[in-house]
């Protein structure tokens, strides 16, 4: 091993390369196998499982619990959810993302972290927190009581809840694109007469036109499924204050399966669209 | 300064940002810090080191533990398996990756909890073969969290492969290295604080997960009892205080464990040289 180099055959070399760039097929093959097996255990089998159970029971009794009275009110429930939310949130997070990407000011390091801060709380306390505000115990518990005004077992506690969990998706994909894209182009605009508004319609949005669709497709996604947070102020009042996913829990729970699964495979149809769009926005994104 | 820019719309932007972040998030969450003001400290204690909440804690936080070290295993296999070799029916793979991100938690729930049922598909086939019993037990909450966890790890670790610069793997290799040393030594460690981050991801968002445990996890008191259902179940006893002083000791404590990741990462980063 200590001896002097000696003048190695070229072939070689590149053959010894070649196997240290490379992994030997047997590696390869069973790290497939390992990722392949993986993902369809917790992955492929959920999802059939959804479309399985959903049609267990035949297509008709499938229907039937979908055409429930409250199996609709649950989806026109979500349906109002998302509607209220997922524009709110979208406003915001382009104003955030104007505000943090095209001007520095003191604190903006922290202002960008707080605006995460929904993403590391458990979706149980976040619907906590709404029920310390509102609820009768709460801090305008009295006030609202007085004026019959109700929020938590209530439509506007879910609108609220949903809010706060579904904050931060629109500014996140945002802020890093809008940073990256920097401000020339507006600059240009701006000093060619535009005012601020066409040049933000003119310039800015066709730019981040893609991302903000990745944002508001993966903020509908959350408002449409989310459970922890709305399952706390909810009250679960059948046909008044049941999401589409807390519906799906009181069905199971009262081993109502196919009632569960019903409404389990909307959800899950949602994912998978979701999904879908998400795949060919990427796509977009990637040739742009 | 930027302020003085030709940028409109400084005042505005700014001002309703900071006004909706104080309506829509701060002062909500604050009132887990004010509400806990109604405890003194001998209480608070009392509540928190009650052996049913105690329990609960050791569940929690052990389960997400297991599941984010499982996810990272598997997840930095699948991610290495996606950048680097093609096989039928990659692409579909890669768009799956993301179905519990967009599955909503409560499907996730009933679906993990029907399938690994003593009387489910793979429930009934591992009591049968291997005796192990997962619905209702810790064990089913760590299954769940794992489903969980997947996209955190994967999408994470994903980019730092799809742009490690293949030269430094061809300098290692012609200078000797075998594909062992290449992995270990070069590229290990350059994926390393991507898979930190994943891993501390999908430990935050498992100590919080709600939705997809209830159901598997049977939710036996001192067994299979997670912090975030005991927080329900106080609300529901109308115990408001006991509620948030198990909530603001949860949220404090994983703060501090995600503190501690950061810190741990940026000594990885300084070490391999990547600061």
């Amino acid at each position: 091993m200590n001896a002097i180099p000696q003048p190695i055959n070229p072939a070689k070399l590149v053959a010894r390369q070649q196997v240290a760039l490379q992994d030997a097929d047997w590696v390869r093959w069973s790290l497939i196998a390992i990722a392949v097996s993986f993902i369809s255990l917790f992955i492929c089998l959920p999802l059939g499982l959804v479309i399985f159970q959903a049609f267990s029971k035949g297509v008709v009794a499938y229907w039937s619990a979908l055409s429930q009275a409250d199996t609709l009110a649950a989806i026109n429930l979500t349906l109002l959810t998302a509607l209220v939310t997922v524009p709110l949130n979208t406003v915001f997070g382009v104003t955030a993302a104007w505000a943090i990407t095209r001007f520095d000011f003191k604190g903006k390091s922290l202002l960008t972290t707080l605006i995460d801060l929904p993403f590391s709380v458990s979706p149980v306390i976040s619907g906590l927190i709404f029920v310390l505000l509102f609820g009768a115990e709460g801090w305008f518990g009295e006030w609202l009581m007085a004026h019959d005004v109700k929020i938590i077992f209530a439509v506007p506690g879910i609108i609220l809840a949903t809010l706060f969990i579904t904050f931060p998706f629109v500014a996140r994909q945002l802020i890093p694109l809008m940073q990256e894209m920097g401000t020339q182009e507006e600059e240009a605009a701006l000093s060619l007469g535009a005012g601020g508004w066409k040049t933000f319609w003119a310039v800015t949005v066709p730019n981040i036109k893609w991302a903000l669709l990745y944002g508001v497709l993966l903020c509908n996604a959350r408002a449409m499924g989310e459970f922890g947070a709305v399952s706390v102020v909810s009250g679960h009042i059948r046909g008044l204050t049941n999401t589409l996913p807390l519906h799906v829990e009181v069905n199971y729970n009262d081993y109502n399966i196919v009632g569960a699964f019903a409404s389990a495979s909307i959800l899950a149809a949602l994912a998978v669209v979701t999904l879908i769009l998400k795949s060919a926005l990427e796509w977009k994104q990637g040739n742009r | 300064m930027s302020q003085r820019s030709i940028m409109p719309g400084f005042r505005p932007s700014l001002g309703f940002t900071v006004i909706y972040l104080s309506l829509v998030v701060l002062i909500p969450l604050s009132t887990l810090v004010f509400k806990s003001f109604e405890l003194n400290w001998h209480d608070y204690v009392g509540i928190i080191t009650n052996k049913r909440v105690l329990s609960s804690f050791r569940v929690s936080f052990s389960t997400a533990l297991v599941a984010a070290l499982i996810a990272s295993f598997f997840g930095f296999i699948t991610a290495w398996v996606l950048v680097r070799y093609s096989f039928i029916g990659k692409r579909f793979f890669h768009a799956l990756i993301d179905f519990p991100f967009a599955l909503p938690t409560a499907v996730a729930g009933i679906v993990l909890a029907t399938i690994f049922q003593p009387s489910g598909f793979l429930g009934k086939l591992l009591i049968d073969t291997f005796g192990v019993q997962v619905a209702f037990k810790p064990l089913g909450i760590v299954m769940a969290l794992i489903f969980i966890s997947i996209p955190f790890v994967v999408r994470t670790v994903e980019p730092v492969l799809l742009e490690f610069e293949s030269n430094m793997e061809e300098a290692a290799s012609s200078l000797g290295a075998t594909r062992l040393q290449v992995f270990s030594k070069i590229i290990f460690p350059n994926v390393f604080p991507a898979l930190l981050t994943g891993f501390a991801l999908a430990f935050a968002r498992g100590v919080g997960e709600y939705g997809s445990v209830i159901f598997i996890a049977g939710n036996i008191p001192y067994i299979s009892e997670i912090v975030p259902l005991l927080i329900v179940t106080k609300l529901e006893q109308y115990d408001e205080v006991g509620a948030t002083a198990i909530a603001l000791t949860m949220l404090v404590i994983s703060f501090v464990l995600l503190l501690l990741i950061n810190v741990l990462q940026l000594w990885v980063r300084k070490r391999s040289g990547q600061l």
